[in-house]
């Protein structure tokens, strides 16, 4: 199922205000190409979490360009945007499914981008698309769960399904909103090694939001260590030593 | 520290269950209007003792029920349900985009705003208010029943189905715009679910209320079993106005136990 | 999860695997009810008695009618219609005196018969079942056809209003609190039951202070109801601002009728505005 060639996603100069003076996200430069998991990490307030939802502009950039496979995103709008968010699949740190419908419901959402409107209400999906919703199912291993209630579920097995959800859309590329964030260790660890299969057997990009360390170099291939709302660090795991930590998070007692 | 000779008491300014200062002058304000109120409305001993000797004489007069003559009170009746069975439908097609224009969350401020003023003109005035208008527009008769429901349906459940949507939460929406979705696509599968159930209810809930009203419309001639009652009402057939309105009340018991069993239907 | 471990039966049935989001009952029930709605509206559409001509001149008759309320006789408010007749001013006062009479007795009324009907507080079912029983009768019964009966037991007037509102008021209301009294929390009471209270006491100072907040607004509902349910009560004559709306209408005076329209419109939007500000302070 991987993409016939590697996605390429370029950030150049992205940047970002809520308040007019006060930037969030200032000159961010990054470039994300082919299968790699990669981790944001960086203090609470420091745009990570902006940074995402601006690639698939849940956010609004104040200024830069996001270059996705070549289109810049920031220029689309309507269907064109549309179609653009269907090759990104997107995972929230919490969950948010759709608490009422069933699991298969919440894992067919994935494909509402090219599903009209009429047979998304009568709940008749394409036989290719059903297909590869069990066997995501199978993959996360929540077959057994398919017409339970999502919000029956553990917040372990939401987020399974939540990746699920995403990956349905066959995307170019995966971002994950501190995916782990509302879970216990455990379950956390499983999260990742999931997303850490989907970057694999996707060969996809994934961008994964997180501010627990020790995970981000367990299972990342890359590091961005943003702090203040710029790139301090973009580097393999080795090279985070004590010293750029610190630089990120500032402090030293957490260390310990 | 060395152990008190005594037990603390309370502060003295503290008693269990007394009423704050607040409740005390709203409980004096409030004894004041019923006082007045209570002039306005003159009721003496006498008046009552009259009424008494009334009310057992009308009751004399109402038992037993008789359901005669048939034909005019099931015709009577069987209008009252068209009454009710198209106010409601024409009251929900158009409460339902009402309702989502008047969601704060989802559309622009002067949108809502006027969706909103819509809805409260609709609420203000009594569906026997609004009825007499429509008999002298369109005339005696079922249809101004029906223009007189559909508007009171409008200011009902026009503001729950508003209220209900307001109070989702955006996470679900969030995630579902992020697949690229459409707007329809988003609407069915983010926000309906969210609101589904609760609008099955108010649905079962408006077809109750214009039930219940589509009685009573009649009497200012908008169709239905409530001309039939006042007419005989006036005629002094009290027995015949029992046997209506004992139809009134099993009507509305059956409409009752229709909705629980459709809500369990769609139950999720 | 390992990704290598994908399950070889996946897909090796071969047959295509079904989702259904409903059981085949669960549709059939779905059906029959879209189906039953559809064929009363079509019923009803068919058979009500709607003559076409008078529905084809219903815009223009609508503006004809607006047309004729315009201008609107601002002095009607103060000055009565003859020398015997209230003013609109003090049919008004009526009207808000019966709304606030009708709706105390009809609220002081409600309690004991919604005490009586909560299964939790009284344990024998027969009395359970009467309570319900006369909740159901003066809630199924509207205001206007109480305000029939009383008219013609006390006479034309307000008295007759007044208890029009408070004996409808009584089945709301009460079926409503004996829904909030058997939803209140068990611990509460036998707290109460284990420290040696008595039956007052209980009711009193477990389940009372619990229903409250729930009372509160049941009250606040019914009373923004019943300020409505007064204007009209005029029209059979049970005393208000509907008697004199009622004699203007006999008499073609839509002017005044468009007054008293509009002071029907200011009194329940500021009756609104004060519940909405006694919810916020008490709520």
């Amino acid at each position: 199922m991987a993409t016939p060639r590697p996605t390429r996603l370029e950030l150049a100069g992205l940047a970002k205000s809520y308040v007019p003076g006060k930037p969030v996200l200032s000159g961010i430069d990054l470039a994300f190409e082919g299968a790699a998991l990669t981790a944001i990490i960086g203090p609470s307030g420091t745009g990570k979490s902006t940074l995402i939802r601006c690639i698939n502009r849940l956010v609004e950039p104040t200024a830069g360009a996001i270059r996705l496979d070549g289109t810049d995103l920031t220029t689309l709008r309507g269907d064109a945007l549309r179609r653009a968010r269907s090759r990104i699949g997107m995972v929230f740190q919490e969950y948010n499914l759709v608490e009422r419908l069933t699991v298969m419901e919440n894992l067919l959402t994935g494909v509402l981008g090219r599903t009209s409107a009429w047979a998304a209400w009568r709940r008749r999906f394409g036989r290719a698309d059903l297909e590869r919703a069990w066997a995501l199912l199978e993959r996360v291993g929540l077959q057994e769960f398919a017409n339970a209630r999502a919000d029956s579920l553990s917040g372990g097995q939401r987020q399974r399904v939540g990746i699920a959800r995403a990956v349905m859309q066959e995307p170019a590329l995966l971002l994950a909103d501190e995916p782990t964030s509302s879970l216990d260790p455990k379950t956390s660890v499983e999260i990742m090694e999931l997303l850490q299969g989907v970057a694999r057997r996707e060969g996809i990009p994934v961008i994964v939001n997180m501010h627990d360390v020790d995970l981000a170099r367990r299972f990342a291939s890359r590091i961005v260590g943003m702090s203040g709302g710029r790139v301090v660090y973009d580097g393999p795991p080795q090279g985070l030593g004590d010293d750029m930590l610190r630089q990120i998070y500032g402090g030293e007692d957490w260390l310990q | 520290m060395e152990p008190s000779a005594s037990p603390r008491a309370l502060p003295g300014h503290v008693r269990p269950f007394a009423m704050s200062r607040a409740e005390r002058i709203g409980w004096i304000v409030f004894a004041v209007l019923a006082a007045w109120a209570a002039s306005r409305i003159d009721p003496s001993w006498a008046r009552f003792v009259t009424g008494l000797a009334n009310a057992e004489r009308f009751f004399d007069r109402m038992l037993p029920p008789i359901f005669t003559p048939e034909r005019e009170l099931v015709r009577g009746l069987a209008e009252s349900l068209q009454i009710a069975v198209l106010a409601t439908a024409l009251g929900l097609a158009l409460s339902l985009p009402l309702g989502l224009l008047a969601a704060r969350n989802l559309m622009p401020g002067w949108v809502s705003w006027s969706a909103r003023f819509v809805i409260t003109v609709c609420r203000t005035f009594h569906p026997v208010i609004v009825a007499i208008v429509f008999v002298k527009a369109v005339g005696f008769g079922a249809l101004a029943g029906i223009f007189a429901l559909t508007v009171a349906s409008i200011g009902f459940v026009g503001k729950l189905f508003a209220e209900a949507i307001e109070e989702i939460s955006m996470k679900p929406i969030e995630a579902v715009r992020a697949t690229g979705a459409s707007f329809a696509n988003v609407l069915l599968f983010a926000v309906v679910p969210q609101v589904l159930y609760r609008f099955i209810g108010f649905i079962a809930y408006l077809a109750d209320s214009n039930l219940r009203n589509s009685a009573i419309v009649g009497l200012v001639g908008a169709g239905g079993i409530g001309g039939t009652l006042f007419a005989a009402f006036q005629r002094f057939d009290y027995d015949y106005v029992l046997g209506i309105l004992l139809c009134i009340i099993g009507l509305i018991m059956v409409g009752e136990a229709l909705q629980l069993a459709v809500k369990k239907v769609f139950r999720q | 999860m390992s990704d290598a471990a994908v399950p070889a039966a996946a897909g090796a049935a071969g047959a295509a695997r079904e989702w259904r989001r409903f059981t085949p009952a669960e549709r059939l029930a779905r059906f029959a009810t879209y189906f039953l709605c559809v064929a009363a509206i079509v019923a009803s559409l068919r058979t009500v008695d709607v003559i076409p001509e008078f529905l084809a001149d219903a815009p223009a008759q609508v503006q004809d009618l607006f047309v004729r309320m315009w201008p609107v006789d601002w002095a009607f408010y103060v000055t009565p219609r003859n020398t015997g007749a209230q003013t609109v001013h003090a049919a008004l006062l009526d009207t808000l005196a019966i709304a606030l009479l009708g709706t105390v007795f009809g609220l002081v009324l409600a309690v004991p018969f919604g005490f009586l009907a909560a299964r939790n507080i009284v344990r024998l079912s027969w009395v359970n079942w009467l309570a319900r029983l006369v909740l159901v009768a003066t809630r199924s019964t509207s205001t206007l056809l109480w305000a029939l009966f009383f008219v013609a037991v006390f006479g034309p007037g307000a008295l007759a209003g007044t208890c029009a509102i408070a004996f409808r008021s009584i089945g709301f209301v009460g079926k409503l609190l004996s829904e909030a009294i058997e939803e209140s929390h068990r611990g509460t009471i036998e707290a109460l039951t284990a420290a040696g209270a008595s039956w007052t006491s209980r009711v009193l100072y477990g389940y009372w202070p619990q229903v409250k907040p729930a009372f509160v607004a049941i009250a606040m509902f019914r009373w923004d109801i019943n300020v409505r349910e007064s204007s009209v009560l005029g029209l059979v004559g049970a005393g208000g601002i509907g008697m004199a709306m009622n004699a203007a209408i006999d008499t073609f005076e839509w002017q005044r009728v468009a007054l008293i329209l509009l002071v029907i419109f200011a009194v329940v939007v500021a009756s609104e505005l004060l519940v909405t500000w006694l919810r916020k302070r008490l709520l």
